[in-house]
């Protein structure tokens, strides 16, 4: 571990104020250092929204090297801490945090988790994995998707949908089917937000 | 709560709110009423029945219930109900007036407009905060939205002053009305400026005028404002109807796809 990510770790372990916890948890994601995942990951526990940004945004830019250590912390969350590290996983992409995006996309308590899923579904970096896994898990996201798309909160239907046109960027095989499926939501959902068209390649 | 809510049916929610026994009860159906939208005439009479309550009492003197209620009138969309709200506007409970003022702009009645007008009588030097209150003389946000969503264009000299209140909400609030009423960007501009707001709560207020005004000149600022990205996603949906409400075909449109593309980017 690096002087400095030990001096921002010790920061946040004595900040005596909001103010100076996020602007440690800030400096210590910024260090973009492994050494610092542990940390970041107890910070999203702190019940400290501004903190858990922060966190959060530095374990994205992270990125790939952080999704086993969340995964690995998932269960002993408290509730809030989940919610945090389901958006960290969402951002991130990774295939591994296949199974809690699709749990959280159709089950979770807080509308911004199911959102945040909903969207990462679609951004899934479906390369990482062999063919045969990888369709099997593209048809599952895409029904968890067409569940998230009859959500009771307008935002999740909307996040859904941008998981859907990303979904079927990367798997044009399910296009039509996707398409078919926007098209009835432009007709009958009762937010006109969602009705309208979304650009792309596949929808014209 | 959810247990309540769980066991309550549209005539057991009428029911509790008959009843005079069990307050919290009668309270709690008030709002379940509003929320489900129950819009069949038993409701409605139960709820301007409520409005005449005397039984539930805060330690201030205001009428819990009748607040309830009158929110909920407002979720009905039935515009009968406009006489008994506009009458509320008479209230000695601050808070059942705001309420009314609120729903009047829900329910989209214009005849409400000159009472509303009433309240604003005495202009900026009337406003002030009442002696050991929390709040002004009268819900002067509630009231210049409602104006504004009604289309008072009648009462734009009165509401102008407003803008120079000394409480920011406020300002806020006869901009954005006046935004409604005009049509003119200097009144979004002064909106998007308020997304610059040192507190949290005034970016906030600024954010939802912009989302109600669905001004579009603000679709980057809002995405760009320090505050919680669903309520950023709620203002930009304001943006987006009223994009494709003025352009219905194609719903594709240049500017709806750059607002979708802010909003995915907020998920």
């Amino acid at each position: 571990m690096t002087a400095d990510c030990q001096a921002q770790i010790a920061a946040i372990n004595r900040a005596a104020s909001s103010e100076a916890l996020i602007g440690a948890v800030r400096s210590l994601a910024a260090q973009q250092s492994p050494a610092a995942i542990p940390k970041l990951i107890e910070v999203l526990g702190y019940n400290n929204p501004g903190a858990a940004v922060a966190a959060v945004d530095g374990l994205i830019q992270l990125g790939a090297i952080a999704v086993q250590p969340i995964l690995d912390t998932l269960d002993g969350y408290d509730y809030g801490a989940r919610a945090w590290a389901s958006r960290a996983l969402a951002k991130i992409g990774d295939p591994r945090a296949l199974e809690n995006l699709l749990a959280a996309a159709q089950g979770d308590f807080a509308l911004s988790v199911r959102r945040a899923a909903a969207q990462g579904l679609g951004q899934l970096d479906w390369a990482q994995l062999p063919e045969a896994e990888c369709q099997v898990g593209q048809q599952r996201v895409l029904t968890a998707l067409l569940n998230a798309v009859q959500d009771d909160e307008w935002v999740v239907r909307y996040a859904a949908i941008a998981g859907l046109q990303s979904l079927a960027q990367a798997a044009p095989y399910l296009a039509t089917s996707i398409t078919a499926r926007l098209q009835q939501a432009a007709t009958e959902d009762p937010d006109l937000a969602i009705q309208g068209d979304r650009a792309g390649p596949w929808s014209s | 709560m959810a247990d309540q809510q769980a066991g309550l049916t549209v005539e057991s929610a009428i029911a509790n709110l008959r009843q005079t026994d069990d307050l919290g009860l009668r309270y709690y159906a008030a709002w379940w009423l509003g929320k489900m939208r129950v819009g069949d005439r038993a409701a409605i009479a139960a709820l301007l029945a409520a409005l005449h309550d005397e039984a539930d009492r805060s330690p201030d003197g205001g009428y819990p219930l009748r607040r309830n209620a009158a929110r909920a009138l407002g979720k009905l969309n039935n515009p009968d109900v406009a006489p008994a709200l506009v009458a509320c506007l008479d209230s000695s409970d601050h808070y059942v007036r705001e309420a009314a003022a609120q729903s009047l702009e829900q329910v989209g009645n214009a005849e409400s407009i000159p009472a509303l007008r009433q309240l604003l009588a005495g202009g900026v030097a009337a406003a002030v905060q009442v002696p050991g209150k929390p709040h002004l003389a009268q819900p002067y946000e509630a009231i210049l939205e409602a104006l504004g969503g009604l289309g008072a264009t009648e009462a734009i000299a009165e509401i102008q002053p407003f803008l120079a209140h000394p409480v920011q909400k406020v300002q806020f609030a006869a901009a954005r009305a006046l935004y409604q009423l005009t049509g003119e960007s200097q009144y979004g501009d002064r909106l998007i400026q308020g997304l610059q707001a040192p507190k949290l709560p005034l970016r906030r207020s600024a954010l939802i005028d912009l989302g109600a005004i669905g001004y579009l000149p603000a679709a980057e600022p809002i995405a760009r404002t320090l505050a919680e990205n669903s309520l950023k996603l709620i203002a930009l949906k304001g943006l987006l109807e009223a994009t494709l409400r003025a352009h219905p075909e194609p719903k594709l449109h240049s500017d709806s796809g750059q607002i979708m593309a802010l909003m995915d980017g907020l998920l």
